[in-house]
């Protein structure tokens, strides 16, 4: 679960850990009164979006007067931004960030997530602060530095130290700044149950302080149970509808662009049955992984979801029927079918525990639909009959 | 021979009485697992499924001498569940259950570092040996004994190898579901490295997907290692990046995870890669 930049920095400001200073907006009138509220005569105006990428794409400037900001904020609120990391669509912009400018002396990039590899919280700072990561990682790796700490004891002083003089800070008072800093956002990270934290960039401003002027959290959808103030900052226009339909019924759903539809018991089989369709020269309109009860509840609503992007031409019924018996599925599916009005072709494929009973039951009942055991020749006729 | 598990494994079930922990643990009964007793606070004295009930892995331990343990309690408890079964002396603990946040997982990595215990999961279908012992929520009937080794970062794929190795009429020596978080038990490489060593495994199946760098690490540990024939699958080859594809661990992110470079590790490694989930019987049958 993702959070906006200015709820990531109420987060950060609640662990004394400094950020530029800013108000936040939702309607057009009333940004005359935000901008009141800050010092200085010049402001940055940022869109608030799920995606990286806002100031190539046009959601975030520098204005320097109230009408500049005014005329700026009307082409943005209700709008989508379409930035390199989202969509074609792009995200709707609800709020806008107004804040004050600093003093930049020198831009770096720090992040903390979860690394698989150690097993633990890594730090990853640069020099490169204020571009994309991915292609200084790219370009010149050796400007990235990966700190890896102990979960058992924490970020140690020749981290600390590390980091500091590879970002080519001097001083004391600096020093105890940097390590304040790191040491808060490490006990951040754990009591919040994030999953990455991204500052880019934190700058050294001129009066010689650390400032973060952005933020990016994520937060572990496993650990949301324990996290409820969090929760409640989930914001769901950021987010399909489809997929958050799909979630409230715990069914996994991600929307593409293709237009064979597929419903499958399992999250690896789900990914697998998608590839297959790519690789014999169909599109996969989706991912859903129906879980291992396949009841006629589920099934209606997975279906109904599939069905409401409008892309679908056909769909793929993909089970391999473990503990569950497919016969019984098999009567999952005719209910689903039965209650279900629509053109769109249906390929079932049923493997594992009683598929030859449960393929018979399909086969005898008068729904239009095809049946296969064999997974390749199903995916080939689900293409077919999406491209008719 | 086989790894980890046989027809001697002494298995006890913590969350034992609760609905997935009874239809599971009586499915591994039926199966003819060595199941001993189980484990959940508050119930311990009773019986259940003909079984003794234990307040404590530490008791349980004493009294079966189990050297084995399934978890199925709710995610909010795995960790405690887990480090309990470490610090009792479980050699094994299965971990079934998906959910667990990662935080949760570090600590319990961190802690099971001062322990002998191996842990399986979470997140994952669990382990078989068949014929022997099914820890876990497999369905036992498409397995059969034979000489393919198993390992899988996904419980519905690994069902997919397993049938087709079975009518590939090969059978399996044991299938390790390791499951499909960011951070698990075991590795592939733990795996691999004991099914190298067993000389009942004459071939390995390994099925990965995106998300992380285990299976680029694995194919390094098999070029340099691994002696057996390893054939390999990787799901999500059209999954989109920054999206989770149903299993946590299961995304590609700025810093990697595709499936395109798993496969190109892979196949540098001399290993034969399928593209196609139904392929992987013939392929195994060939490199036999």
């Amino acid at each position: 679960m993702n959070l906006h930049e200015y709820q990531a920095k109420d987060l950060f400001r609640s662990f004394n850990i400094p950020c530029s200073t800013g108000t936040t907006i939702t309607k057009t009138h009333e940004i005359a009164d935000a901008i009141k509220q800050l010092k200085g005569n010049k402001w940055i105006i940022k869109a608030q979006v799920h995606a990286g990428g806002r100031g190539k794409a046009g959601g975030v400037k520098l204005i320097e007067s109230v009408d500049e900001a005014q005329e700026f904020t009307e082409s943005l609120l209700g709008k989508n931004l379409v930035t390199y990391q989202t969509d074609k669509n792009g995200q709707q912009v609800n709020t806008i960030l107004i804040e004050e400018v600093c003093n930049i002396s020198s831009e770096f990039y720090l992040s903390m997530l979860v690394d698989r590899g150690s097993e633990s919280i890594a730090i990853i700072s640069s020099t490169e602060g204020g571009m994309e990561i991915e292609e200084v990682s790219r370009n010149t790796p050796e400007k990235i530095i990966t700190t890896r700490i102990n979960p058992a004891i924490g970020i140690m002083p020749y981290q600390v130290r590390k980091i500091f003089t590879t970002l080519g800070l001097e001083g004391k008072d600096l020093y105890r700044e940097l390590q304040s800093m790191l040491v808060n956002m490490i006990t951040m990270f754990k009591q919040n149950d994030l999953s990455l934290l991204e500052v880019n960039p934190l700058v050294l401003t001129k009066e010689n302080n650390l400032l973060c002027l952005d933020g990016k959290v994520s937060v572990d959808s496993n650990a949301l149970y324990r996290q409820k103030e969090l929760e409640k900052k989930h914001d769901l226009t950021q987010e399909d509808e489809r997929e958050i339909d799909a979630e409230s019924f715990e069914l996994n759903y991600v929307a593409l662009d293709g237009n064979v539809g597929c419903m499958v018991n399992g999250a690896g089989l789900a990914m697998a049955t998608m590839d297959l369709i790519k690789l014999h020269g169909g599109d996969p309109a989706n991912f859903l992984d129906v879980g291992g009860g396949a009841t006629v509840e589920r099934v209606t609503k997975a279906l109904e979801i599939i069905l409401s992007d409008k892309n679908v031409k056909s769909i793929l019924i993909n089970i391999f029927g473990g503990i569950v018996r497919c016969d019984i599925i098999a009567d999952g599916i005719i209910e689903a079918l039965k209650k279900i009005q629509t053109d769109v072709k249906f390929v079932v494929r049923l493997e594992g525990n009683n598929a030859e009973l449960g393929l018979k039951k399909l086969e005898d009942e008068d729904l239009d639909i095809l049946v296969a055991k064999d997974l390749t020749k199903a995916t080939k006729l689900a293409i077919e009959s999406a491209a008719l | 021979m086989s790894i980890l598990i046989n027809k001697d494994t002494k298995v006890i079930c913590q969350g034992f009485t609760g609905a997935q922990g009874t239809f599971h643990s009586s499915q591994a009964i039926e199966y003819g697992t060595r199941m001993v007793g189980g484990v959940t606070p508050g119930k311990g004295g009773t019986t259940h499924l003909d079984l003794p009930v234990f307040n404590s892995v530490e008791k349980a331990v004493n009294d079966t001498g189990a050297n084995a343990s399934v978890i199925y309690v709710p995610a909010p408890f795995c960790k405690d569940s887990i480090i309990e079964a470490a610090d009792s002396g479980i050699e094994l603990i299965v971990c079934i259950t998906e959910g667990i946040a990662v935080m949760d997982m570090i600590e319990v990595k961190a802690a099971l570092r001062y322990n002998n215990a191996r842990m399986i999961g979470p997140n994952c279908p669990g382990i078989i040996t068949p014929g022997e012992c099914k820890i876990g929520i497999m369905p036992g009937d498409i397995h059969k004994k034979g000489s393919v080794g198993i390992v899988s970062r996904s419980g519905t794929l690994t069902y997919e190898a397993v049938n087709q190795s079975t009518i590939a009429g090969l059978g399996q020596s044991t299938c390790v579901g390791i499951g499909g978080d960011p951070i698990a038990g075991t590795s592939f490489i733990d795996t691999l490295d004991m099914f190298e060593k067993d000389s009942e495994t004459k071939s390995i199946i390994m099925v990965g997907e995106i998300g992380g760098t285990a299976e680029e690490e694995a194919a390094e540990f098999i070029q340099n290692n691994v002696t057996k024939p390893v054939v390999a699958y990787i799901a999500g080859v059209s999954a989109p990046k920054g999206k989770r594809m149903g299993h946590a661990g299961a995304i590609i992110t700025s810093g990697g995870g595709t499936a395109e470079s798993k496969y190109n590790a892979l196949e540098k490694a001399g290993v034969r890669t399928v593209k196609s989930i139904a392929e992987l019987g013939e392929a195994i049958k060939s490199v036999y």
